[in-house]
Order: structure tokens, then sequence, then C-alpha cells
């Protein structure tokens, strides 16, 4: 099996994707560790959907089918949703899951409406925009592995400059805003590099699935440790494992998705994560519930014993 | 518990001789408020707050549950919008003088599960004095350290924060105001839902506080306590219904104007937490 996995990565074409799907799940895992803990896992799904529309629409205004331009059409539309989002927040009494919720559906709607008329157009049919949906790696070039390169070397070097800014404005905005940072400005930054990960990930994974790419290595990432810092890097690994594992096992695999495979790798590894994990894991919390049990019989007979040994003690202890 | 003084001021003092001008007295008073007004969704929470405080005092913020203790404070420190009024930190806007400004939020406002530990949280305070692109290094550790043990905390450093009980959380707090190294603190609740040993702990904390000339506004909320904590208070009702000293405005006439006929209710529900 290995030489064929070798085999495989000989032909340059597979190599390339490998490496797109690796960048592209170190970046995700990292800054979705701070979206995770921001408690912003929607924002990313959010973002992911509203993207749709952006592609579309770049596509109607220059009927070209150009990566980076529906790139640009993604990021505009993403920027326009989290607007969307602050905007209902501030001006009604809708919380924001709700608030997400709305700008999801009528953007993913809005995306959905405009794919189905590029799709029956005639030059639209030829445009491979419903690979957008459900992604395909399969189609990534050399130049798209530049980019996935250049936005991960973005993120890294943005979570590395500005770490203990977004370490305490994702533990806590308020003191961070009474120690005068532009906590606004630190926010919406986040929010930015989220919507570049999520942008750079539709290709690969699509509008449908890329979320779990931010959420779900870092959610598996924090079963493990107890530091930002470890648990920053454990969650661009676990990304980049998953995309890696996606990419080998679809082409070893004959007619199986690189993108949703990338996703259920990420799923399997959580899974793996809060079952095993040595503290925080549910059978390492079990065990110690019942090494705990255990422990409090074993004293609690001791006890016993002892006060029936020397019952005149005890009684004059109970007086 | 709290009893090496020296030391702590010998570390505060080489603070202030690294960074010159930020512990220059001013004639100005600490804090001036004058007709602030604060509103949610249009609904004024405050209106037409203006007072003084005197510098080097213990100062409680006392009124019923929402009569906007919280806000009066978010306010000044910018946390929300301002809808009218002026606020002097020092003779100066907030911008100015922020360095000068310790806080203590609600122990609630935060998710306690976040991945760090007592130490990391406690250096967070000295992160507006690094500025940007510094990272917090052996002098802020140590630094934290020593803030932490002045809390009581020297065993608890390394302790992940959702492993503390409620009052080490406060005191894990409280230690990352003392690390500003501020000449003004404000502290929101500090004793709600913390034990009598805690409460005791933060209290002589406060008063070293003000031994060593800082003022200190302190949300309140126990009407049994206020006389032995506070020199200087003020009664908060959606407006100002009074501020002085202890002895001169803590009397009958104006706990019955802030908090109504619900008096014998605020004793027993002291320390819930709620504003």
């Amino acid at each position: 099996m290995w030489n064929w996995v070798i085999s495989i990565l000989s032909d340059p074409n597979t190599r390339w994707i490998l490496l797109g799907c690796l960048l592209l799940g170190f970046s995700s895992g990292i800054i979705g560790s701070f979206t995770f803990l921001r408690r912003q896992s929607l924002m990313g799904d959010t973002l992911a959907h509203a993207a749709l529309p952006g592609i579309c629409i770049a596509f109607m205004l220059t009927e070209t089918k150009s990566i980076a331009l529906f790139l640009f059409g993604a990021l505009i539309a993403g920027i326009v949703a989290t607007f969307g989002i602050s905007w209902i927040t501030r001006f009604s009494r809708i919380k924001q899951d709700t608030a997400m919720g709305i700008v999801l559906t009528v953007f993913f709607g809005i995306g959905v409406v405009m794919l189905t008329r590029i799709q029956h157009s005639a030059s639209g049919s030829q445009s491979g925009l419903d690979k957008y949906l459900f992604g395909q790696a399969a189609s990534m070039v050399l130049t798209d592995v530049y980019v996935m390169g250049g936005v991960c070397l973005v993120l890294l070097v943005a979570c590395l400059i500005w770490f203990k800014e977004f370490k305490l404005v994702s533990f806590d905005p308020g003191f961070a805003r009474g120690m005068g940072l532009p906590v606004g400005v630190l926010e919406q930054l986040i929010l930015l590099l989220t919507v570049i990960a999520v942008v750079a990930g539709i290709q690969a994974v699509g509008v449908v699935l890329v979320a779990a790419l931010l959420v779900t290595p870092a959610a598996a990432a924090r079963c493990w440790t107890d530091s930002l810092a470890l648990m920053v890097l454990l969650a661009g690994l676990f990304g980049a494992l998953s995309g890696a594992a996606g990419t080998i096992f679809s082409t070893f695999v004959p007619n199986l998705p690189t993108g949703p495979v990338t996703v259920l790798a990420a799923t399997v590894l959580f899974a793996i994560s809060t079952l095993f994990a040595p503290r925080r894991g549910l059978l390492a919390r079990k065990l110690r519930s019942i090494q705990a049990k255990s422990t409090y019989m074993r004293e609690e007979q001791a006890t016993l014993q002892l006060s029936s040994t020397q019952p005149q003690t005890q009684k004059r202890g109970e007086m | 518990m709290i009893n090496n003084t020296n030391t702590t001021k010998q570390a505060l003092e080489n603070i202030d001789n690294e960074l010159p001008g930020q512990g220059v007295e001013t004639a100005s008073s600490p804090l001036r408020v004058s007709n602030l007004a604060v509103a949610y969704h249009k609904k004024p929470v405050l209106s037409n707050v203006s007072f003084d405080v005197p510098e080097g005092q213990l100062i409680g913020i006392l009124g019923p549950n929402g009569a906007g203790k919280s806000t009066l404070i978010k306010a000044v420190l910018g946390l929300v919008p301002k809808m009218h009024g002026e606020v002097e930190i020092f003779g100066r806007s907030y911008r100015e003088t922020r360095r000068r400004i310790g806080y203590v939020p609600q122990r609630e406002s935060v998710d306690w599960d976040f991945p760090t530990h007592a130490l990391d949280v406690v250096m967070m305070g000295r992160y507006g004095h690094l500025g940007w692109f510094r990272r917090p290094g052996k002098k802020e550790k140590d630094l934290a350290a020593h803030c932490l043990e002045q809390v009581g905390m020297g065993d608890y450093m390394y302790r992940q924060i959702s492993q503390l009980s409620g009052g080490q959380q406060q005191r894990v707090f409280l230690a990352r105001a003392l690390v500003q190294d501020a000449d003004l603190y404000f502290m929101d609740e500090p004793f709600a839902g913390v034990d009598a040993t805690t409460e005791k702990a933060i209290i002589s904390l406060l008063e070293q506080l003000k031994r060593q000339g800082k003022t200190v506004l302190v949300v309140h909320h126990d009407l049994a306590t206020v006389e032995e904590y506070f020199d200087h208070v003020l009664l908060l009702n959606g407006r100002l219904v009074a501020a002085g000293p202890t002895s001169e405005v803590f009397v009958e006439d104006t706990l019955q104007e802030t908090y109504g006929g619900r008096i014998a209710m605020i004793g027993s529900r002291a320390g819930k937490g709620q504003v």
C-alpha cells in the first residue's frame, strides 16, 4: 500500500493538491482556534455560505472563470455578511446566533438562485461553478497552491504578531477595552483573517463544508492542552493532517471526494480527542470518577473499621 | 497573607522609575464626572450624574439592581457609549490616562474554561504597558507572580483557571488589576460570591492600596459592611442620589431615596452579583 501511496505522490499534480490541502488545513486550524474560543464557531459557516453569491456575482459581471476573481467576490460577500450580522444585532433585539442564522440562509438562498440561473445560461454551463458547493480539490493547480501558501503565511504571521492581543480579546474583551486596546479593530481583524481562511478553503472543500475545517481541529486540539499557544499549534497540525488524509484517501479510493473526506478525517481526529485525551477526554474523566469513588469507599471502610475497633474513643468523640 | 508591603512598594517604584511621568501627582481629582447620561436601546440607564471623587480613598458605589452601577464604571472606562456628559480622570481625558487605571470586571463576564493558567491571566494586566509587538518576558512574569502572592494565590500560579474556586478566580482578577500598577481602580463587585476569608483578604488589600495613595471605586451590595469598608459612597438609582463621605451620606433618608421600600430586602440579597 505504501508503494502505491508513494507512486501516487510521484505524480506532481497530486503533490500540489496534497500540499494545498495541507496548507489549507493548517491555516484554517490556526485562525479557527480563535473563532472557537470566541464562541463564534457558526461565524465561519455563515461566512462560507455568504461567499456563494459573491462568487456568482463575480462570474456574472465578468463572464470569466478566474479563481482570483471568485475569491475576491467571496471576500466582499463575506465582509458584507459580517456587517449585516453586526447591523442586525446592534439595531434590533435579535441575538447574534439568530442574526447569523438569518444572514447565512439569505445569502445562501440568493447564491443558489444565482447559481441555477448561471447553470442554465449558455456561458454558465461550462463555468464549473457548481463545484464550489462541495469543492473539488482535484481542480487545484500550481498557482492555487501558491495562493494557499500565501494565505497560510499571512495567517501565521498575523497570529504571531498579535498573539497576546488576540488572546486578551478572546478571553476578556471588556478588560482589553478598559486597557485601551482597540478591541473593535482587533475583532474585525480576526474576522477578516477568518474570511480569508474560509475563502481559500472553498475551492477544495466547498461552501457547505469549509466551516468544519475552522471548528473541528480547534475543538479537537482544546482536548489535549490547557495552553493557548499549544492549542493553536495543535489545531494547525490537526487541520494539516486532515487535509493530507483527505487527499491521500480520495486518491487511493476511486470516486471519493477530497473535501468531504478531509472533513471526515478531521471529525475522526475530534472523536479520538474527546474520547482519549489525557485530562479532558471522556474516558479519562470516567476513570477519574471511578478512581475517586473507590478511594472514597476505601477510606470510608477504613474509618468504619477504625471506629469498630475503638468504640470508646468514637463514642467520646460523638459526645 | 498580605504582609510583604515593602517588597511590593519596591517593585512598584521600580516600574515608576522606568516609566517616567506615570506616577506624577496631579492636583486634579482622580475622577470627575459631569452630566453623564447613558442609554441602552434608547432607554436611559443613567441620567444627569455629576460627582467628584477625592484622592486616596475607598469609594463604594451603591444602589439597587438595575441602578446603573456597572454601567457607570463601563461608561467611565469607555466600554459603553456615553449619550451625554464628560468624564475627566486626573484632569485629562480617559484616553490620555488609561495607563493609570486598573479594572476588575465582574467575574462572570469571562469564560473560565479558556486555555490558560492563573499567572498568564495576571500577566495580561501588563499588556497595556508593553504596547504592540512586545511580548511579556521575565519582568512581567516576576511582577505577575508577586501580585499573585499578594492576594494569597502564590501556590496556584500554574493552575488552569477553570480549576480555581470562585473566590480564587476573583483573586486572580484582583492580582491582574494590581499588576496594572494604576492610581485609580474600578472594581465591579469584587465581593460577589466569595467566602468570608476571601472578603477579608480583598478588603485588607484595598486598604493597602489606599495607604499607597491609590483611589479605589468598588461596586458593592452588602449594606451591612459599607460603613466599615468605605470612606466615601456614591448612591445611585438611575441618577445620583447622593455622593460624599460615608458618615454624612450613608444615612436613612438617602438610603430610603435610593432603595425605596426595598431596603430590608437588599441586605438578604447581598452578594448575588446582579446589577
